[in-house]
């Protein structure tokens, strides 16, 4: 599970640190662009979803997009992993511009994502749910896959070992073999995740990871997307209502309102700014 | 089962990932493996292996074919008779072309024949999905069944306007209908079944089986993971296809001798499949064969059940019972129990773990 470039992280925070302990007090180095929007602008019609927005994700860092209901959060993310087509405006993502977009294309490219209302396979166990987060890394064809045997076998043996590596890291053992179905909601989050853990995604986008969840489901999904991005070094981008969870949480914040952009930088910029002040509580 | 799994522990991921982790399960089957291979032909009579051994194999291969489709890759398909009658007529014609050839190899060729007519009449799927495919799917078991009765060169000219029975033998002995004797024609379907049975089982278990269940489940997840969802239903097709084409070809050089159109039409294969999936149960091997089983048995109890009681009613008059009693039987299994066999099958071993201590 290595994306390389950990380099940053390591000298931030050296030996078995506790992973959430050093970022209010030591500066983050995160130089590297990741992904590079500019003046991007999307429309349904007549609705403008997103007006001219621009920002950027830098390598290995924690991104969040905030903003109240309906200011674009969800259809940015859309944008980003190739489900919509900005009408105007570039995307460059690792360095090249581009064109034409479908979510697998992304998904090959390395970016992965979670559901804001969980979008897992309901009919399938949670072990075969995060094994198909495995689909483009195995590569054994049809004449393999029928017999099942040998190479077919032996691929399905280290998959099977890299997404038990998952599972224990996110604590989901006892429901391996649980159709995702039958689970609450707060461990159907987790599962989801691990899905997305299993692409080994360079740039990991997470809608609302922690909606609907208790204080310590929200503590345990903190800890888990903290750890993902120390030791992974996992770009992450989210969007999250909870405030105190993503001025923990995240190195820079955007802000989105109506689609339009109108803060960004770290938390505690963002969170002193007046302009997102009267966004979130009405201009009096 | 009445058996428990405790003690049998699993210390690496290949006994963990095995069809039957269980060994009294993988006995039983065993068990059931001897009983269908020697028993069976030797103590059924030819009424028995003609009339429900040999139809139900070979329903359940078509059922497993649907099955896959519709079971595991979610896409609702009408057109199995079409695909059936595919693989018969591309039988027919391959044993007319290459004689000496073997016949199970002209069988299991003549699958590819009907996988690639699935193919192409798969390719609506990515923009149509549920019962607007189904109507799609509809569409090619008529164009089929027109090709099958209006293109002479698919029955060789004949005057009937059918498949007419070829004389072919497998290890010199005769082996097609209505040459070859009922045990001999059992062993091969059941050979040939339990081959691609074992087949499906690993391609449902592997990558392509889960692509499928994903795609079922929340196709644009999927998509999002890296699956094409073009290429993966396209195979879930041609697959399904392959399978509803042998089944086809077995149907009538293992079982019916001759064929006509009406054989492979919608009421008499394609709506049958369908139900043998619903009620066996959807995404589940299993169940294909309890469906099948289901299907092709009832009919012939509910015919045979007024003369064990001892009063004789009309042929005619039998005939319309059955249809309401298989009818009636349907509507009632689907709301009692919407998953099919399967599940009833899966819950009774559930019962059975806790017996006779049940919380």
């Amino acid at each position: 599970m290595s994306q390389g470039s950990t380099q940053t992280k390591a000298a931030d925070a050296p030996g078995g640190t506790a992973p959430s302990m050093h970022r209010d007090d030591v500066p983050q180095l995160h130089t590297e662009v990741l992904l590079d929007l500019t003046n991007v602008s999307l429309s349904f019609g007549g609705v403008k979803a997103i007006r001219d927005v621009s920002f950027n994700i830098l390598k290995g860092e924690v991104r969040a997009i905030i903003g109240p209901n309906g200011a674009g959060k969800t259809s940015m993310l859309n944008v980003i992993n190739g489900f919509y087509h900005p009408q105007q405006g570039t995307i460059c993502y690792k360095g090249k511009t581009r064109r034409v977009m479908r979510p697998y294309i992304a998904a090959g490219q390395g970016i992965a994502r979670t559901f804001q209302n969980v979008a897992l396979f309901k009919g399938m166990t949670t072990l075969d749910n995060i094994m198909v987060g495995r689909s483009l890394k195995m590569k054994r064809g049809l004449f393999w896959q029928i017999l099942r045997l040998g190479p077919a076998e032996r691929e399905e043996i280290e998959h099977r070992e890299v997404v038990e590596h998952i599972i224990d890291f996110l604590e989901i053992q006892h429901i391996r073999k649980t159709p995702v179905g039958k689970l609450p909601y707060g461990l159907q989050k987790r599962v989801e995740l691990g899905r997305a853990l299993a692409m080994e995604p360079d740039l990991l986008l997470l809608d609302e990871p922690m909606a609907g969840m208790n204080l310590e489901e929200k503590e345990d999904m903190s800890r888990f997307i903290l750890t993902t991005n120390d030791s992974f070094g996992t770009t992450i981008a989210l969007i999250e209502h909870d405030m105190g969870v993503v001025m923990d949480l995240s190195d820079r914040v955007v802000v989105l309102d109506h689609g339009i952009k109108i803060a960004d930088g770290t938390p505690d910029e963002v969170s002193s700014n007046h302009k997102v002040i009267d966004a979130y509580l009405g201009v009096a | 089962m009445f058996y428990r799994e405790a003690g049998q522990f699993k210390t690496d991921y290949r006994s963990d990932m095995a069809v039957f982790p269980i060994l009294q399960d993988r006995i039983a089957i065993g068990a059931i493996l001897a009983l269908m291979f020697i028993v069976v032909p030797l103590v059924a009579n030819d009424f028995w292996l003609n009339t429900i051994f040999i139809p139900t194999l070979i329903f359940s291969l078509a059922a497993i074919g649907l099955n896959i489709l519709t079971g595991y890759c979610g896409q609702l398909s009408l057109g199995t008779g079409g695909f059936m009658g595919v693989g018969a007529y591309s039988c027919y014609k391959l044993t007319s072309i290459f004689p000496d050839v073997n016949i199970i190899i002209h069988i299991l060729a003549s699958g590819f024949f009907a996988a690639g007519v699935g193919v192409i009449f798969g390719i609506p799927s990515l923009r149509i999905k549920g019962f607007y495919l189904a109507v799609a799917t509809l569409a090619s078991q008529f164009f089929l069944e027109w090709s099958f009765g209006r293109i002479p060169w698919l029955y060789n000219y004949n005057d009937s306007g059918a498949i007419d029975g070829v004389n072919r033998s497998l290890f010199g002995i005769a082996l097609t209908e209505p040459y070859g004797t009922p045990a001999f024609q059992y062993l091969v379907v059941l050979s040939i079944v339990v081959f691609l049975t074992w087949i499906a089982s690993n391609l449902v278990r592997g990558r392509y089986g889960r692509a499928w269940m994903a795609v079922r489940d929340m196709d644009i997840a999927a998509e999002l993971i890296g699956i094409k969802l073009l290429r993966t239903k396209l195979l879930a097709f041609a697959i399904s296809s392959y399978y509803a084409g042998v089944a086809g070809a077995m149907m009538v050089f293992l079982s019916l001798g001759s064929a006509e159109v009406e054989v492979f039409d919608i009421f008499n294969a394609s709506f049958p499949i369908l139900f043998m999936v619903i009620i066996g149960g959807l995404g589940s091997l299993i169940g294909s064969f309890m469906g099948a089983a289901f299907i092709t048995v009832l009919p012939i109890l509910i015919r045979g059940a007024p003369s064990l009681f001892g009063f004789e009613i009309h042929a005619a008059t039998g005939e319309h019972v059955q249809l309401m009693m298989v009818g009636g039987l349907i509507i009632f299994f689907l709301i009692v129990e919407p998953h099919g066999l399967a599940r009833l099958w899966q819950i009774a071993k559930q019962k059975l773990r806790l017996w006779p201590f049940p919380y």
